[in-house]
C-alpha cells in the first residue's frame, strides 16, 4: 500500500480502484468516508491516517484537497462537466470545476428556493390571487442560479417576462416578488408592475416585449464600457425571441463598437407553442451572431452554466467584445399561467426530463454521492425554504393593495407634484414622483 | 430598398452646407452666420421675401440650428454622462449639421455614428439611461422613430411607473418632425399627436432659436424622457437672441407655454412652425383693426392649458394651429379641454382648429402647399371665429 508519491500518479490509481473495486462511475471522486466499500483504498488509508493522528496527537498535514470537517463532510469536490460546442472559439470553458461545500449549498438552496417559489405562484395564480400573466421558470432553476454564480453583484443582468426567478438571484426577496405578484403594495414594484415588471439594483426587469430588452442590455454595456470599470451585462432572451430582427441589431452594434455584452439564449425548446424547429431556420442559437463568437451550454448544470458564465465575462472583460452563449434547459410550465403546456408537447417528454436532468436533482445527487452534504441535511434546507416561502405567500396575500391616491405616482421622475386625469374630467390624481 | 431609403434620409445637402441641385424651399441660412453656404439665385430671392422675426433692431441673430447645436455644446460640457447617439452625427456633423463640429470637440466616446438601426440603437440608448447615462438619440426624421417607438414607449416611457418609482430614464429623443418641401408622404408625418398621448414622456415643440436653445438644455437636465419635435424648415431660420438666452445656464422650463404677441380679441395657440404664420396672420390683421394674442405652446405634454385658458377668459374666442392631421390632433385635445375647464362659458364661438389636410402629404407643389396650414387659411378660420 506505498502510495506513490506523484499527485497525478495517486490519483490516476486512485480513479481505477474506485471505478473497479468500488463501482464509482468515472469522473466523480468520492471523498473521505463516502465509500461504503470496507475494503476501498482510500477509505482504508484514510482510518488508518486519522486513528493515528488520535494516538500520536500530533499536528498532522493535511492531506492533498481533504480536511476533516465536522460531521465528516468533504470541503470541496472535483467534477467533470459536459465540454460546450464552440462558434468562433479556439479554446471553450474548463471540463472539470471544483465546487465547495458552501456553494453547493449555497446553489442548492437557491435552486430550491426559485423552484419553491414557481410553485407557489402557480397555486395562487389558481387560486386567482394573482391575475393576469404569469411565466414560470421551474426547470430552469440552474440558468438563473449558475449565471449569478458566474458573474458579481456589480455586474449587469437583463432579461425577458420569464423573470421571477432573476428577480431573486439579484437579490429580491420571496416576500417582495410574491408580494408583487398579488399586487400589494409591499411588493418590489408597489404593485406598479406586476410579473413582468420588477426592478433591482444592477437587474433592469422583467421585460414584456419580446425581444426590446436585448438592445436595452447592449445599451447597458455601452454604459460599462463608458463609465470603464469592467463591469459586463447579462442580456438574456430566449429561443423564440432569438428570431427578432432588433437582436440582429443589437448583434451589429454591440460587435462594432466592443461592447462587454454577453448576449444568452435561454433555449427551452419552445417559443410559447411553436417549438425550435418550426420557428427558427437555424436553431444553432449560439452560432446566430454571425461574427460574434458563441458557446453551447447544458442549462440543466448549473456548474456547466456557471463555468461558461466566468468564461464568458472573462472574456468580456478583456476588452474582446461581445460573446454569446446558448443554455439548453427547458420548463416543466406551459408558457404562462394560461398556457397548460401539453398541446405541443408530449406528458413523457417533460417526465423524461424530471427524471433525468433536473437541476436540483442533479445538483443534489453530486453533493451527496461526493459526501459534500448528507441527504439529511438537504432535506432540512427543502424544509426550511418551504417555511420562507409559505410565509412570504402569507405576507402577499394579507398584505394590502396599493392605496389608491397612489395611482398617480411615480410619472414623472425629480418632479414636483402635479395632477392626473383620472376616468373623467372630475377625478384627479396627485402626481408625486 | 436600402439604396432609395438611404438616397432619401440624405437630404442632398439641402441644409446647412454644399451646393442644392434644386432650388429647395427650405430656409435660406443668414448671411452673416459662420456657415459657408453658396446661396443660389433663388435662396437670395428667398432670403430677400423672408422675414426675420425681431422685436428690437441690431441684436444677436443666431439660427435655430445653431441655438440647438450651441445648447448641446453646453450641456455636453458641463456633464460627462451626457453623449448624442445617431446616424450621421458625428464625421457627417449632423443630416442636417445639427451637430456640426460637436465631434471634432469631443470624439468618438461622446459622439457616436450609428449604423441605419433606428430600434436597435433607440433601444441602446434607453438601456444607457437605465445604466445611468444622459443620452441624446437623434432620429433622423421622427418619421424613422416609427421604427423605434417601442423603445420609446414601452421601454422609455412606462418604466418609472412600471418600476414603481425606481427605475428612472433620463434621456432625449430629438430630430426634425412633420412636414418639409417636396419630400412626400413617407416624410412628412407629424407626432406631436402620437408622442403627445402617452403619460410618463415629456414632448416639446420648439419655435424660435431661443425656445429651441431653453428647451434642448432643459430637455437633457431633466430626468425623464423628453421627446424634442424639431422642424427642418426653421433650422436655418435666424431669431434675435435676447441676453438670458446667451448664458449656459439659460432654461426654458418644460411644460409652460408663451405668449409671444399680446392681443384683445382672439386667442391663436400654435407650436412649432405655424407660430410663425399665426404671427403673420396677426400682422396683417393688425392692419384691419383685430388684435391677435398668439401663443406658442413650447411644450405639448405637458400642455399648459392653463395659459391657454387665462388668454380665452379675456378675448373669449380660440382658434388652434398646428401643422399635423385633424384627427386626434394637439388642437382637437385643446378644445376638448377648454370644454371641460372654466374657459367654455367664455367662449363667444366654437372654438376652431386649424390644421394639416387629413391626406398623405403629396409631392407635387401646389397640392403641398394646400396640405399644410397656410397664412390665409388661418386668417379666414379667425375672421370666421369673430363672424366678420
Amino acid at each position: 500500500m506505498t502510495p506513490s508519491r506523484r499527485p497525478a500518479v495517486k490519483a490516476w490509481r486512485l480513479r481505477g480502484h474506485l471505478k473497479e473495486t468500488c463501482g464509482h462511475p468515472d469522473g466523480v471522486s468520492p471523498a473521505f468516508g463516502s465509500c461504503r466499500n470496507p475494503h476501498c483504498l482510500r477509505s482504508m488509508r484514510k482510518m488508518l491516517a486519522a486513528v493515528s493522528r488520535v494516538l500520536s496527537g500530533a499536528a498532522q498535514k493535511p492531506a492533498n484537497r481533504v480536511l476533516v470537517a465536522s460531521r465528516n463532510f468533504a470541503n470541496d469536490a472535483t467534477f467533470e462537466i459536459k465540454k460546450c460546442d464552440l462558434h468562433r472559439l479556439e479554446e471553450g470553458p474548463p471540463v472539470t470545476t471544483v465546487l465547495t461545500r458552501e456553494d453547493g449549498l449555497k446553489y442548492y438552496r437557491m435552486m430550491q428556493t426559485v423552484r419553491r417559489m414557481e410553485l407557489k405562484a402557480d397555486q395562487l395564480y389558481k387560486q386567482k390571487i394573482i391575475r393576469g400573466f404569469c411565466h414560470l421558470c421551474d426547470g430552469q432553476e440552474a440558468c438563473c442560479v449558475g449565471l449569478e454564480a458566474g458573474i458579481n453583484p456589480t455586474d449587469h443582468l437583463i432579461t425577458a417576462y420569464r423573470a421571477h426567478g432573476f428577480t431573486f438571484t439579484r437579490g429580491l426577496s420571496v416576500r417582495e416578488i410574491l408580494a408583487e405578484l398579488t399586487g400589494r403594495k409591499g411588493g418590489c414594484a408597489k404593485g406598479k408592475g406586476g410579473s413582468m415588471h420588477m426592478y433591482a439594483k444592477n437587474f433592469y426587469g422583467g421585460n414584456g416585449i419580446v425581444g426590446a430588452q436585448v438592445p436595452l442590455g447592449a445599451g447597458i454595456a455601452l454604459a460599462c464600457k463608458y463609465n470603464g470599470k469592467d463591469e459586463v451585462c447579462l442580456t438574456l432572451y430566449g429561443d423564440g425571441a432569438a428570431n427578432q430582427g432588433q437582436i440582429f441589431e443589437a448583434y451589429n452594434m454591440a460587435a462594432l463598437w466592443k461592447l462587454p455584452c454577453i448576449f444568452i439564449c435561454e433555449n427551452n425548446r419552445y417559443g410559447m407553442g411553436t417549438s425550435v424547429e418550426r420557428a427558427a431556420a437555424s436553431t444553432d442559437y449560439f452560432k446566430r451572431g454571425d461574427f460574434i463568437p458563441g458557446l453551447r451550454v447544458d442549462g440543466m448544470d448549473i456548474l456547466c452554466v456557471r463555468e461558461a458564465t466566468r468564461f464568458a465575462a472573462a472574456y468580456c472583460r478583456s476588452g474582446k467584445g461581445p460573446i454569446l452563449m446558448e443554455l439548453q434547459t427547458y420548463r416543466y410550465h406551459g408558457h404562462s399561467m394560461s398556457d397548460p403546456g401539453v398541446s405541443y408537447r408530449t406528458r413523457e417528454e417533460i417526465q423524461e426530463v424530471r427524471s433525468k436532468s433536473d437541476p436540483i436533482m442533479l445538483l443534489k445527487d453530486r453533493m451527496v454521492n461526493s459526501n459534500l452534504a448528507s441527504v439529511e441535511e438537504l432535506k432540512e434546507i427543502d424544509v426550511e425554504v418551504r417555511k420562507e416561502i409559505e410565509d412570504a405567500a402569507q405576507f402577499a396575500t394579507a398584505d394590502p393593495e396599493p392605496p389608491l391616491e397612489e395611482l398617480g405616482y411615480h410619472i414623472y421622475s425629480s418632479d414636483p407634484p402635479f395632477e392626473v386625469r383620472g376616468a373623467n374630467q372630475w377625478i384627479k390624481f396627485k402626481s408625486v414622483s | 430598398m436600402a439604396a432609395v431609403s438611404g438616397l432619401v434620409r440624405r437630404p442632398l445637402r439641402q441644409v446647412g452646407g454644399g451646393t442644392a441641385p434644386q432650388c429647395p424651399r427650405a430656409t435660406p441660412a443668414h448671411p452673416s452666420s459662420s456657415l459657408s453656404i453658396l446661396l443660389s439665385p433663388c435662396q437670395v430671392s428667398g432670403l430677400l421675401k423672408r422675414r426675420f422675426h425681431r422685436t428690437a433692431p441690431a441684436a444677436l441673430q443666431v439660427t435655430v440650428r445653431d441655438a440647438i447645436n450651441q445648447g448641446m455644446d453646453e450641456e455636453l460640457e458641463r456633464d460627462e454622462k451626457v453623449f448624442l447617439l445617431g446616424e450621421e452625427v458625428a464625421q457627417y456633423d449632423g443630416a442636417y449639421k445639427v451637430s456640426r463640429g460637436l465631434w471634432k470637440k469631443y470624439g468618438d466616446k461622446r459622439i457616436i455614428d450609428t449604423p441605419i438601426s433606428e430600434m436597435g440603437f433607440a433601444g441602446i440608448a434607453v438601456g444607457a439611461a437605465m445604466a445611468g447615462l444622459r443620452p441624446i438619440c437623434e432620429f433622423m426624421t421622427f418619421n424613422f422613430s416609427m421604427q423605434a417607438i417601442d423603445q420609446v414607449i414601452n421601454s422609455a416611457a412606462k418604466t418609472y411607473y412600471m418600476s414603481g418609482g425606481l427605475q428612472p430614464v433620463p434621456i432625449v429623443f430629438r430630430g426634425p418632425n412633420g412636414a418639409s418641401a417636396g419630400v412626400a408622404a413617407q416624410h412628412s408625418q407629424c407626432f406631436a399627436a402620437w408622442y403627445g398621448h402617452c403619460p410618463g414622456l415629456k414632448v416639446v415643440s420648439p419655435w424660435s432659436s431661443e425656445d429651441a436653445k431653453g428647451l434642448i438644455k432643459s430637455a437633457i437636465r431633466d430626468n425623464n424622457p423628453v421627446v424634442m419635435l424639431e422642424n427642418e424648415l426653421m433650422y436655418g431660420v435666424p431669431f434675435e437672441f435676447p441676453a438670458e438666452a446667451q448664458s449656459k445656464d439659460f432654461l426654458i422650463p418644460i411644460g409652460k407655454a408663451k405668449i409671444e404677441r399680446q392681443g384683445t380679441h382672439i386667442t391663436v395657440v400654435s407650436h412649432s412652425r405655424p407660430v410663425g404664420h399665426c404671427l403673420e396672420a396677426a400682422t396683417v390683421l393688425s392692419k384691419e383693426g383685430i388684435e391677435c394674442e398668439v401663443i406658442n405652446l413650447r411644450t405639448i405634454r405637458p400642455m399648459d392649458i392653463e395659459t391657454v385658458e387665462a388668454s380665452v377668459m379675456k378675448t373669449n374666442h380660440l382658434v388652434t394651429v398646428e401643422g399635423g392631421w385633424p384627427q386626434f390632433g394637439v388642437g382637437a385635445e385643446i378644445c376638448a379641454r377648454i370644454m371641460e375647464g372654466p374657459a367654455f362659458n367664455f367662449l363667444d364661438a366654437p372654438a376652431v382648429r386649424v390644421t394639416g389636410a387629413d391626406v398623405p402629404m403629396p409631392y407635387a407643389k401646389i397640392l403641398e402647399d394646400n396640405s399644410v396650414p397656410q397664412v390665409k387659411d388661418i386668417i379666414f378660420a379667425i375672421k370666421k371665429t369673430l363672424n366678420i
